[in-house]
């Protein structure tokens, strides 16, 4: 299999080129199939060791990087935050040398504060792959959107992508802007005022000639209208508290895709959610269980993203 | 003692002088210029400043020394040291010590262990109110008899107008200034770093420009209706220099200082999330920094201050967010100048000195300093425009190593440094 990633590390999807990007998921095409044999491993990365560094509780995500590292047949170790020395007042860089000086080959890092991955990739030999930091980026799961998008629309130039909710604090939206945008895909965001900052327009860059790809919309409506994909984000409902919108009740009748708003949307259009749902507050039931949801599928490709992805980094053989 | 600092150029701006001129100092005093052509007295010990720049004594107006309470990060002598040896005599150091220097025996305290390091002098800057809890007036009186300088409630801006004109008016009977660190927290908080595109693509949450505007503009409607002083803190806005600006044109008592670092980064510089870009106020965009750079060419813009900020190794070692907001500045500070103002062309060699000597000491009435007139005291840098160097972390003075200009190169430097006549430091 030739590579067509050859960086050491996956930090965001803000810094790769189309061309990366159509490698993911081209190799990650290869690792479907290993996902349904009956014997779910292959020994690509046999002898590699990959920690799971989670700061941040993810069942689903820390779940498929495990499940991806052990069907390759890598060793792999998770840490949860609350065993983490940084709780016992060591500094970030000292968690990162002492992990190190264990020789894993690849660190999969999940954490709340934006940039930890890129703090990582400074000091350790490892590896380090993106879970999710903070509201920066979340790589794999933009990369396991796009494999679910290409599934069912087969390319993404001309594609009409609405992503509904926190764009603010969406490190999904972030990479999914990025990766996008860079496949020729356009991009409507929407949701209230507080969560929507129209600056976001110049998130990705003139100099690319990417600033028409990205539209800010002042409401849902105008954004699902005529999409081919309908991204929901979760709403965390800490930022109700934080005073972003005043109630979920509130929040669910203005931004809420229900069947109604879908129906805006072009007929064959799928939605995405990148989960865990608030049921009835950002999306009705009755969309999230349809045939046009396709949040489970998002859920299988992860691993195959996550396969790949490891793969990439790791320098693995190529006898997948 | 007599001290000959012969064949240098001398710039004084308070006394309107710029040109070749050799200084005698006697018992920590200018006691007379001499010109090149006149006889060296005799039995003086002799600085040879041959093609270099006399200047009154640098002044700091706005530091960081950590002492008492953090001495891991900064000691008042450490700090002094490093001082010194970026080419500041005297110091202003902020009342954000543990305990706050909220009282005489705090600033007496400050005081002394610097006359015990012997080298930079200390001006301590007391706090606005008790605790710089922005509730209860601090004892302003009492701190100004023992030795402080202006008040301020540095990075915990007082949050009530109705406190902060009271401090006003309380601070002009002792003609005391207010200085303002402007950030109306009810904006900017939690955020570490400018809110724009930078931040949005970075995510992380961002610091509203307009939290200093609305903060400037608040303090400088104080200064208007109470009649007191207000210097602005490390002006970082379009905003706020604008505000500044058309104050001053009203005739307002306000004054501002501004950093090297932000006239200097702009805010891509966080883009690898190193924490030694982090710091209150947080790098501006490209925008704000012009403003700046106007501020400084016009004149809006007195000073130039470090707020030199040390900060432990662990605890920049952390996650951004997670990271104290501050950087080291006295060593750069000199050297930025020339790079990003004297060299570019924005400002004169003389304007540099007035914003870093004769400025700083008129607003904090510093009698007797900013100037090298005789009569006045013996605070003297040394300056050699031309010198290449570049500046290390690891041979700073100061116990702190948190300077983003790590391995920067420079052209122009202080090369000798004199406290009340005596060399504290030489290149």
């Amino acid at each position: 299999m030739d590579k067509p990633f050859r960086r050491r590390d996956l930090l965001g999807i803000r810094d790769l080129t189309a061309a990366e990007i159509k490698g993911i998921l081209d190799t990650s095409e290869n690792f479907l199939e290993v996902n349904v044999r009956e014997i779910k491993k292959v020994p690509t990365l046999r002898g590699k060791t990959v920690i799971n560094l989670f700061f941040e509780n993810s069942t689903r995500t820390r779940t498929s990087f495990e499940l991806a590292a052990k069907r390759l047949s890598a060793d792999a170790v998770n840490i949860s935050v609350a065993s983490s020395s940084l709780s016992k007042g060591e500094t970030l860089v000292d968690t990162a040398l002492n992990l190190d000086a264990m020789n894993p080959d690849c660190i999969v890092v999940r954490h709340g504060s934006a940039g930890v991955p890129y703090q990582l990739a400074k000091v350790s030999k490892a590896a380090i792959i993106n879970a999710g930091d903070g509201s920066n980026e979340h790589p794999t799961q933009a990369l396991l959107d796009a494999m679910t998008i290409r599934e069912h629309k087969k390319q993404f130039e001309g594609l009409e992508v609405a992503i509904v909710g926190d764009i603010l604090h969406s490190r999904v939206a972030r990479s999914n802007i990025h990766l996008l945008t860079k496949l020729g895909a356009r991009v409507r965001v929407a949701g209230p005022g507080t969560l929507v900052p129209p600056d976001f327009i110049h998130l990705v860059g003139a100099d690319e000639g990417r600033s028409t790809q990205l539209i800010v919309c002042e409401h849902i409506e105008e954004a699902i209208r005529g999409a081919d994909v309908v991204m929901i984000l979760r709403i965390q409902r800490e930022r109700q508290d934080a005073a972003y919108f005043p109630t979920l009740r509130e929040y669910s009748i203005h931004y809420g895709l229900t069947n109604e708003r879908l129906d805006l949307a072009k007929k064959d259009a799928i939605v995405l959610h990148p989960g865990p749902m608030n049921r009835g507050i950002e999306i009705a039931s009755e969309v999230a269980d349809s045939s046009r949801s396709l949040i489970l599928d998002q859920v299988k490709y992860g691993v195959a993203v996550r396969m790949a992805v490891l793969y990439l980094v790791t320098g693995g053989s190529a006898s997948a | 003692m007599k001290l000959f600092i012969a064949n240098g150029h001398l710039i004084d701006p308070a006394a309107q002088e710029n040109t070749g001129m050799s200084v005698l100092i006697e018992d920590g005093k200018v006691s007379a210029w001499l010109r090149p052509n006149e006889t060296q007295p005799e039995g003086c010990e002799v600085f040879d400043a041959t093609g270099l720049l006399v200047a009154p004594g640098f002044i700091d107006l706005h530091v960081h020394l950590r002492e008492p309470g953090q001495e891991h990060k900064e000691t008042i002598a450490s700090g002094c040291a490093a001082a010194v040896a970026g080419g500041w005599t005297s110091v202003c150091p902020m009342p954000n010590t543990n305990p706050v220097n909220d009282n005489a025996a705090i600033t007496r305290y400050m005081i002394e262990q610097a006359e015990h390091a012997g080298s930079a002098n200390v001006f301590p800057i007391g706090a606005i109110t008790k605790s710089s809890d922005g509730a209860e007036l601090a004892e302003m009186g009492e701190m100004k008899a023992a030795g402080a300088v202006a008040v301020s409630d540095d990075g915990r801006p007082v949050p009530n107008a109705g406190i902060m004109r009271r401090a006003m008016q309380y601070a002009k009977d002792f003609g005391l200034p207010v200085i303002d660190h402007c950030e109306d927290k009810s904006l900017s908080a939690g955020g570490v770093m400018h809110e724009g595109r930078v931040s949005l693509l970075l995510g992380l949450k961002g610091m509203p420009a307009l939290a200093e505007d609305i903060d400037a503009v608040r303090d400088i409607i104080l200064a208007q209706d109470t009649g007191a002083h207000v210097h602005i803190a490390h002006v970082s806005t379009k905003g706020a220099v604008e505000a500044v600006r058309r104050a001053k044109n009203e005739g307002i008592n306000v004054t501002c200082e501004v950093t090297p670092h932000h006239f200097t980064l702009t805010d891509k510089y966080v883009e690898g999330y190193d924490t030694n870009y982090k710091m209150a106020p947080p790098l501006r965009s490209e925008e704000h920094v012009d403003a700046i750079i106007e501020g400084i060419k016009d004149g809006t813009i007195d000073a130039i201050a470090t707020d030199h900020a040390p900060h432990h190794h662990d605890e920049k070692a952390l996650e951004f967010d997670r990271a104290p907001m501050g950087i080291t500045g006295l060593e750069t500070a000199v050297g930025l100048a020339f790079n990003e103002l004297v060299h570019k062309g924005i400002i004169s060699l003389e304007r540099l000195v007035e914003m870093c000597s004769a400025n700083p000491a008129r607003i904090f009435s510093l009698e007797g300093r900013g100037t090298l007139r005789p009569g006045s005291i013996a605070d003297i840098t040394v300056i050699d425009p031309e010198l290449k160097w570049a500046y290390s972390n690891a041979e700073s003075r100061s116990r702190s190593r948190n300077s983003p200009f790590d391995g920067w190169e420079f052209t122009g430097r202080a090369v000798a440094t004199f406290v009340s006549g005596r060399l504290v430091f030489k290149a």
